[in-house]
């Protein structure tokens, strides 16, 4: 709603300053919207993203009796390199939305700052109406699919959780804009390690606990922490129910090395 | 105002040769129609408050609020043209909008009432605009800068306030305020001389009803702008309708 | 020529800091033919007369279709409600699109009304004509919002607009349930509620009682996506109106409130309006 000028200000503006001028950084013209600026080559051509640089690994998320949880390690990656080993990238987006994020965390935090200015304009409506996860999930598809359908794709791959309607929601977008809605999801090499665990646990149509929830996930941070380079021991799970959402954590997942024990030279 | 129909009084962009801008004073006067406004800061919280006239039984209680969110901790108070009003609290919401975009955090209140200030401004400067019909009452509060009140009038200008009025009543609440020591009063203490203050200023001959509203920013608030807040609304409106019943008895003798 | 010197641009005060120009537009509203807007807790019903403007035409559109939640009626200038709607329309398609949810009824209409508001400050515009009465579903319940030319909005328990509407609001003012905040009665009830309060705004000549009352009945609610009734809803809901009694005449002592006094008054000159659109005192 916000992230448009209407032609009438600019109009009225003119010859003197124009809102945000003062604090721009100079020679950005933030007038373009992001059709010409990103798509149109300049005279020398122009390159795009074809890989993500400072990146988030795995992120799981579970449907439980009467909620989502969601759990990702703490660590962004600068390459192979830990680099950032006490970052957040599992969110209370409002009281019935909560988000995980894997892939270019540059990406994500600039995304994340829209979704924060949307939860300010909620406020501002005065009619306690907030966002749901599912027009959060259906939104973030629309931005990331038209970024990819541009050619210049968000490095992402995200979970997205909370109560729709009083039922759990989940769901998985990623830089594709491909998108899809589960029981339990997660991203990265999680959807190799991670998911097989979980779904041995409800294979048998039954639905987790909030304990059993939070046990199987800790399961996979071991399991992931052990077999995905990208992944460190620490991290947090953030937790949506009908009544509200919160971050828990760091916690340190278990580690059993005897099981290496023949394995030598790590 | 002796150039009233004299063809000097026609335009934003145009002097009387008195070298008065009447169409700014004209809006004015639009303000002075409104139901009263009013903005108080106190030790550690800030309220604003209205008397909402009711032209409709048929109307829901919250239809035409006067007491807009801007952002978390900003709360706007509108005297004058409601429409006139609502754009306003929008321009202000861009402003606060474009800082947080480029700060990643809340505008400081000051910066945002200059930068709105100057908007109301540019309205009284051009014959092919009108000037804005209202009187903008700013409100803020967080930890390190506590409370803060601004008040931007038709012609642009601003001024920050310990507390300040609009509309109707606006002489007759600034008296009434004068007689408090804001710098001392607690969150209960505002918001029940906010109330007093509404109630004693309504007309009840020239408008019979009347909605109160009011919003409030504090740390009990959580730091956020939260409109009709619980328990101190009812505070509110309980010392108002004592305030009222001790004036009417006064009245009687 | 004109009535006095401020009347003339929408960017000039009086100096009674009135905008004569906007409460001119005001005054189209109350040329259109009356339409009523009714809530209960479940369904918001649009009720609308219809006038044709020739024996040889048909009758005009009164209600428009929005969006599934959404509809208006209106009363004023046709085309000018033709823009509004076409604007509520793309914002609601593109709402759905990004959020896959419905907008927000309060939402729509306070980004309509500021979209309005530019039309009564500048000198190159001129007010949008039309009054709107918007029924709306959300998951808030049912709406009832009235939009005026001023680009005032206002949330109703229930509203009539447009020429004879007074002895409308008379009626929903005196039927509507004290304590509750709208109509408490079943879907049936409500939209009958609708045809007795329009009833007293039909022109003179025109009998009530006609089979041939041109009326548009709308409804929206819960499970129920916005739906203007056919002929043969329409008359099931006239037939069963008329088994009530006739709603109360109009008496002249009752307080007139929201949208300002009629205009059928004798004499050929317009009448001076009264409404005070600067000051939100209407």
């Amino acid at each position: 709603m916000y992230s448009h000028n209407n032609i009438f200000q600019t109009e009225l503006w003119k010859g003197g300053p124009s809102p945000g001028q003062f604090y721009n950084f100079p020679g950005t013209n933030y007038n373009n919207s992001n059709t010409g600026g990103f798509t149109a080559p300049d005279i020398f051509g122009s390159k795009r993203s074809s890989s993500p640089i400072t990146t988030g690994t795995s992120v799981i998320g579970v449907k439980f009796d009467g909620g989502v949880m969601i759990a990702a390690d703490n660590l962004v990656s600068y390459g192979s390199l830990a680099r950032y080993q006490d970052v957040q990238r599992v969110f209370k987006i409002n009281e019935k939305t909560i988000i995980g994020a894997g892939g270019d965390f540059a990406d994500f935090q600039s995304l994340k700052r829209s979704i924060d200015q949307k939860m300010v304009e909620d406020m501002c409506y005065q009619d306690d109406i907030d966002m749901k996860p599912k027009s959060l999930y259906n939104w973030l598809t629309r931005i990331l699919y038209n970024r990819r359908s541009r050619i210049n794709p968000l490095w992402l791959e995200m979970v997205v959780g909370g109560m729709q309607d009083g039922e759990p929601f989940l769901g998985h977008v990623d830089l594709r804009g491909r998108a899809y809605e589960d029981d339990v999801v997660a991203t990265g090499f999680g959807k190799h390690f991670a998911l097989p665990l979980v779904r041995e646990q409800i294979s048998n149509g039954e639905v987790l606990t909030l304990n059993q929830a939070s046990q199987v996930l800790r399961k996979c941070m071991e399991v992931l922490y052990y077999r995905d380079c990208r992944a460190i021991s620490k991290y947090s799970v953030a937790v949506s129910t009908a009544q509200g959402t919160i971050v828990q954590g760091p916690f340190e997942v278990n580690q059993n090395w005897a099981l290496a024990t023949m394995i030598k030279g790590y | 105002m002796s150039s009233i129909g004299t063809g000097y009084d026609l335009s934003a962009s145009q002097f009387s040769p008195d070298g008065r801008v009447y169409q700014i004073e004209y809006a004015g006067k639009a303000v002075e129609m409104s139901g009263t406004v009013i903005g108080m800061r106190g030790k550690d919280g800030i309220v604003l408050a209205v008397e909402k006239i009711v032209t409709s039984q048929l109307y829901e209680d919250d239809a035409a609020t006067r007491i807009f969110t801007v952002d978390k901790n900003i709360g706007i108070a509108i005297a004058g043209l409601l429409a006139d009003g609502r754009y306003i609290v929008d321009i202000a919401r861009q402003e606060a909008a474009n800082f947080r975009q480029q700060f990643e955090r809340t505008i400081p209140l000051k910066q945002l009432t200059e930068r709105v200030s100057a908007y109301v401004h540019a309205y009284t400067l051009y014959s092919a605009v009108r000037p804005f019909g209202v009187s903008v009452i700013l409100a803020s509060w967080d930890e390190e800068q506590g409370p803060q009140l601004y008040k931007i009038e038709p012609s642009g200008t601003s001024f920050g306030y310990f507390a300040c009025a609009s509309g109707k009543a606006e002489q007759q609440a600034k008296t009434e305020m004068e007689k408090l020591k804001f710098a001392e009063m607690s969150v209960e203490d505002l918001v029940q001389n906010a109330g007093k203050i509404i109630y004693q200023v309504h007309d009840e001959l020239r408008n019979k009803d009347f909605h109160f509203e009011m919003s409030l920013i504090s740390k009990e608030t959580k730091g956020l702008h939260r409109l009709n807040p619980q328990p101190w609304y009812d505070q509110a409106v309980q010392a108002g309708l004592a305030a009222k019943n001790e004036d009417d008895s006064d009245n009687e003798i | 020529m004109f009535r006095n010197q401020y009347d003339s641009d929408v960017t000039v005060w009086s100096p009674q800091g009135r905008l004569h120009q906007v409460e001119y537009a005001m005054e189209a509203v109350k040329l259109g033919s009356a339409t009523v807007g009714l809530k209960n807790a479940d369904y918001a019903v649009l009720v609308a007369l219809r006038r044709a403007a020739s024996e040889l035409s048909s009758s005009q559109r009164k209600v428009i279709p929005i969006d599934d939640h959404l509809g208006i009626s209106i009363a004023g200038i046709t085309a000018d409600a033709r823009v509004l709607s076409n604007y509520l329309r793309t914002e609601c398609l593109n709402y759905k699109y990004a959020y896959g949810a419905r907008y927000p009824v309060s939402r729509l209409i306070s980004n309509l009304g500021n979209k309005m508001q530019v039309t009564t400050q500048r000198y190159d515009r001129r007010p949008y004509g039309v009054g709107l009465l918007v029924a709306g579903y959300d998951e808030r319940g049912p709406h009832i919002f009235q939009v005026d030319p001023s680009a005032n909005f206002f949330n109703c328990k229930a509203m009539s607009i447009g020429s004879r509407s007074q002895s409308a609001r008379t009626y929903l003012e005196r039927n509507i349930s004290s304590k509750g905040r709208d109509f408490v009665c079943t879907k049936d009830e409500l939209i009958c509620h609708g045809i007795q309060a329009i009833r007293g705004s039909l022109p003179n000549d025109e009998d009530s009682e006609s089979p041939l009352l041109n009326i548009s009945i709308a409804i929206v609610g819960k499970d129920q996506p916005f739906k203007i009734l056919n002929d043969v809803e329409s008359k099931k809901y006239l037939d069963m109106a008329k088994k009530l009694p006739a709603p109360p005449a109009p008496d002249d002592d009752a307080p007139s409130t929201g949208g300002g006094d009629d205009d059928d008054k004798p004499g050929d000159a317009p009448p001076d309006p009264q409404v005070l659109v600067s000051t939100m005192e209407r």
